[in-house]
């Protein structure tokens, strides 16, 4: 499925349906809801069986449970969802991750906990995203802020996703979601697609990026491939009661994308150098970018990636600012880590602008929390 | 193709206990799958969690060992990814029917081509036999101390309904007829199902006066009726117990069309 390259008027949820099929997605299983639907209903209508396969399903987890199949079958394949289908999906992204299988979540995040807000914005999953499954094991999450992100960052999250056999997510929002934009689709993308077992290469982009990440064997040729979400070794042996495969296989799914960090991470700095930084993401920097545009004493670092966590970014900023305001629209969930890597790195406050209930923070509220600081 | 062929020998021994049904249906299973000249490396074995769903790992092909109850989702997603590969699924009654039932009953309903063999042991086996969803009425297990107060699931007649274009049920006693079916349903195109009433002679038989793999194969054979018998007798069939019987045979032979085909899907990738 090839995407026409051009500018488009669009739905943030329609840029992410043109990001999947730029990226080449060949296999979407979706279960209806709000307010991702859009992601399902635009992926239908281009995936006609012929261009690759739509699939609806009965709940949550038959989607991510098919979309894994489909991944071992050797096409890149996705589902997109919001809090509550997200919350039914943990057990199979925990078995993505112990499988190393490439697979791309978007869950376009609604106000929880339960069935709370279906129709408004929340930032309420991005621990759910980092620790939903039990068990430990590390994944790549992106924070789009825009329509234009939501497309970029689609194409990142398959990208990331192929390129170190993790599950990878778009953490989007109702806000962005269904907010409305430009969207530039340029003429080349680079994509990387599945690193195959049995087949070289001469593009670096396909080559496996470390030591720490296995080629992919394919199903339906010849491999005779065992896959388990079990305690295994490199060959796929059971090995549940060993402790030292077990401390191998779990430390290494974690190192291939801690390692990786700074190759994985992106982020926006708006007026580095300032004594006080807004650290936010998503929807809820919207506000600040505002604010760090027309006024000189403050600046924003925008965190285009959450997981893995982009302490350099951080740690940078904190080493040259006196005061952090981090702003996001839950209860202070990835402030607690902003925080610890702030504080560390010298930063002497840091302080939280938390919004729930639906609406992005407002420049204005930005103001008035920076004025409370003694900032403006 | 040998035995040993077909099956890894490198992973035995195996987890399965002695006098386990899982035995003979490996055994019917290869058979069938040999005399139809079906190719390993055109077939992939998907299973879930518990004894059956283990299968899928000793043989000699692509497999993939799931999350309980839900393989039949995962062979979904792998058959319309890649429709050139013959899917199988190997699931026990607590992973297809209690855990995974909404899974079989609409992967029975959208008619993906797949071949489920469900081993049906009537207890939950490899965490020590707890009761399952088809342990009949009054039978013991350790979380039916008193006495299975619950009814048991059809799972033949559920795939009946649910619209699944080959049903079969036969247990571990009727090798014959249980290869027989088994290569109907590879043969034929659309969900195809498969229950084995297989014996679990650790953990059912032994809480049940049948700690003998033979007890309960005598078990078996006195309980089962042929289906177009029991029809004659008006038996209810979504008890599968009532009257003590087990009822087997074909249920149901069709060609509704499958999905892949409805929605002309070709090869990717």
């Amino acid at each position: 499925m090839k995407v026409a390259p051009g500018e488009f008027f669009l739905q943030g949820n329609e840029a992410c349906v043109q990001g999947a099929l730029a990226s080449g997605v060949r296999f979407f299983a979706g279960y209806p809801i709000t307010p991702s639907t859009e992601i399902a209903e635009g992926l239908a209508a281009k995936l006609d069986g012929k261009e690759g396969v739509f699939l609806q399903m009965e709940d949550e987890i038959a989607c991510i449970s098919a979309v894994i199949g489909a991944s071992w079958g050797g096409v890149k394949s996705m589902t997109a969802t919001s809090g509550p289908g997200f919350s039914l999906m943990q057990e199979a992204i925990g078995y993505a991750a112990m499988s190393e299988t490439p697979i791309v979540i978007v869950d376009v995040m609604r106000g929880g906990p339960s069935t709370g807000q279906p129709t408004r914005a929340s930032q309420g999953d991005v621990m759910q995203t980092r620790y939903g499954s039990h068990g430990d094991y590390q994944v790549i999450a992106f924070a789009p802020a825009s329509v234009q992100e939501m497309f970029d960052l689609t194409v990142a999250a398959f990208n990331y996703s192929e390129k170190y056999r993790v599950p990878a997510f778009l953490l989007s929002d109702a806000e962005v979601g269904h907010m409305r934009g430009l969207l530039t689709i340029p003429d080349k993308l680079d994509i990387i697609g599945r690193k195959e077992k049995g087949i070289r290469r001469s593009d670096e982009a396909y080559d496996v990026p470390d030591e720490l990440v296995r080629p992919f064997p394919v199903f339906g040729k010849g491999h005779r491939t065992m896959v388990t979400g079990m305690t295994h070794t490199d060959n796929s042996w059971i090995e549940p009661e060993d402790v030292k495969v077990h401390q191998e296989l779990v430390k290494r799914l974690s190192e291939k994308v801690l390692r990786n960090r700074k190759d994985i991470n992106k982020w926006e700095l708006m007026c580095p150098g300032s004594k006080t930084m807004i650290v936010s993401y998503g929807s809820a920097a919207l506000g600040a970018k505002e604010v760090a545009a027309s006024d000189d004493k403050v600046g924003l670092l925008r965190l285009k990636s959450l997981w893995p966590f982009p302490e350099e970014p951080i740690a940078e900023v904190a080493r040259n600012c006196d005061r952090i305001l981090v702003s996001e629209m839950n209860l202070g969930m990835m402030y607690s880590e902003i925080k610890r890597v702030a504080l560390e790195n010298g930063c002497k406050k840091v302080e939280l602008l938390s919004k729930i209930g639906g609406d992005p923070p407002t420049p204005s509220e930005f103001r008035h929390k920076l004025r409370e600081m003694g900032v403006i | 193709m040998e035995i040993f062929d077909f099956y890894r020998k490198d992973r035995w021994p195996h987890v399965f206990c002695p006098g386990c049904g899982n035995g003979a249906v490996m055994n019917c299973f290869y058979r069938a799958f040999n005399e139809l000249g079906l190719e390993l490396d055109k077939t992939a074995f998907v299973g879930g969690i518990g004894c059956s769903s283990r299968i899928p790992l000793y043989i000699n092909s692509d497999a993939l060992h799931t999350t309980h109850g839900r393989a039949i989702a995962f062979a979904t997603g792998l058959k319309l990814a890649k429709p050139e590969l013959k899917v199988v699924v190997f699931t026990g009654d607590g992973d297809l029917g209690a855990i995974g039932g909404n899974h079989f009953i609409n992967g029975c309903r959208r008619n993906v081509d797949m071949t489920v063999i469900c081993i049906n042991n009537n207890i939950y086996g490899m965490t020590g036999g707890q009761a399952s969803i088809t342990t009949p009425h009054e039978f013991l297990s350790t979380t039916t101390p008193r006495g299975n107060k619950e009814y048991p699931f059809d799972l033949a007649e559920i795939a009946v309904a649910a619209g699944a274009n080959y049903v079969a049920r036969w247990t571990t006693r009727h090798v014959h007829e249980l290869t027989k079916s088994i290569k109907a349903a590879l043969q034929k195109k659309g969900f195809t199902f498969v229950e084995v009433v297989a014996q679990c002679p650790t953990n059912f038989g032994r809480r049940n006066r049948m700690a003998d793999p033979t007890q309960m194969l005598e078990w078996m054979r006195e309980s089962s009726i042929r289906r177009d018998k029991a029809k004659a007798n008006a038996v209810d069939h979504v008890d599968l117990n009532l009257e003590g019987k087990i009822t087997v045979g074909e249920f149901v032979d069709r060609n509704r069309e499958c999905y892949e085909e409805l929605i002309g899907v070709s090869k990717h990738g």
